[in-house]
């Protein structure tokens, strides 16, 4: 499956974004190797050159490294997974909270939203169970 | 970095009317570059002119330092917009052909990758669809170990699906020493794959930079910046 990309930013950050996430979701661990820059690039369906870039961003941040000859690996720093972590939800944090003052939300009414939306995932979830025999229709 | 194409004043006149007019560019080694204008630009002329199909008409155009011929045709594998192939031929018979004519034709490869498409190898071009033949044909073409790839207009006229087959299979076969120029006017499917892009408009270049430095700089893609070039 190709990678969809959004028009307005450079390839390579858009592909570096992609690889963190994977890395920080899980997908490839501590200490482990990607695959190479071709596979990444056909996985991708962009042009080698673009991904050894997006990988060289990723490197500068410590994320991950080149071994000379066996090809790049995931950092076995958990705590530059952490603050990698934290950038990218802090990031994601100023970016909600713009669209929020956008609506006309102030700072207390944001953690109003959000408590609100915690408890109504739990109670959706009673909800259906407690439906579900009731279900006639 | 090392240059595979290089044109100096390069200009091209058909019965008087200039297809290309007093081009200068250098192109280089290790890049997919994206050969991208409306219709009536000069794409073609160019890449022909490349290929040695055609003679300037004033100016210079070398090919890994040489003028078209025959040690150019050694290292520049070309696909041209309508076949030249033979279409009572099977592919089998396509395959010794191309392995006649091209040293660096790389039969195995190809027939993996004819293996892959669901290509029978008994088949007749003339029996194929029109993008099973375009698909074909690119297939022949990627599967030298050129230098220089000129491809004109590769993914007009197939599906999306095939698109995305036939930008995997440029990907997979480009290797980072050789160069592969496409012309094409579908910028939004190919601009992932390539690293440059030339503009082309009246046979002139209007511009010529990364994609990534468009899109950091602009802030829009290609494609986008391309409607706003040749806004009609």
């Amino acid at each position: 499956m190709a990678w969809e990309f959004v028009g307005g930013r450079p390839l390579y950050l858009q592909l570096a974004e992609h690889i963190q996430l994977d890395v920080l979701s899980g997908k490839y661990s501590l200490g482990e190797r990607l695959p190479s820059v071709r596979e990444l690039a056909l996985i991708a369906s962009v042009n080698p050159n673009t991904m050894q870039r997006a990988l060289q961003t990723l490197e500068e941040k410590g994320l991950i490294t080149a071994q000379r000859t066996t090809g790049w690996f995931v950092t076995e720093s958990e705590d530059t997974l952490r603050s990698v972590r934290a950038d990218m939800a802090n990031a994601y944090t100023a970016d909600y909270l713009a669209k929020m003052r956008h609506l006309g939300y102030t700072e207390a009414g944001v953690i109003e939203v959000l408590q609100r939306g915690n408890r109504g995932g739990q109670d959706n979830g009673r909800d259906t169970s407690l439906q579900e025999p009731d279900e006639t229709v | 970095m090392a240059e595979i194409l290089h044109c100096r004043n390069l200009t091209k006149l058909y019965n008087g009317f200039p297809a290309l007019y007093n081009l200068n560019m250098s192109i280089p080694a290790g890049k997919i570059i994206g050969l991208l204008g409306p219709n009536g630009s000069g794409k073609t002329t160019l890449i022909k002119l490349t290929a040695g199909l055609l003679t300037p008409t004033a100016g210079d155009l070398l090919v890994d330092g040489m003028r078209p011929g025959i040690e150019t045709k050694r290292i520049v594998s070309y696909l041209p917009e309508r076949t030249y192939l033979n279409d009572w031929m099977n592919v089998e018979q396509i395959l010794r052909y191309f392995s006649d004519f091209y040293p660096d034709f790389d039969a195995a490869r190809a027939v993996d990758m004819l293996g892959r498409l669901g290509v029978n190898l008994k088949m007749k071009l003339k029996t194929m669809s029109k993008g099973t033949k375009e698909k074909v044909q690119l297939v022949l073409v990627m599967s030298r170990r050129a230098k220089l790839y000129l491809l004109d207009e590769p993914i007009g006229g197939v599906d999306p699906a095939a698109r995305d087959f036939i930008l995997d299979t440029i990907l997979t076969n480009y290797n980072p020493d050789s160069t592969v120029l496409i012309s094409t006017h579908l910028i939004a499917d190919v601009e992932k794959v390539l690293d440059e892009f030339l503009f082309l408009k009246n046979g002139e270049i209007v511009q010529y930079n990364t994609v990534d430095a468009v899109r950091a700089e602009q802030g829009k893609s290609v494609d986008e910046l391309f409607r706003e070039v040749f806004k009609c």
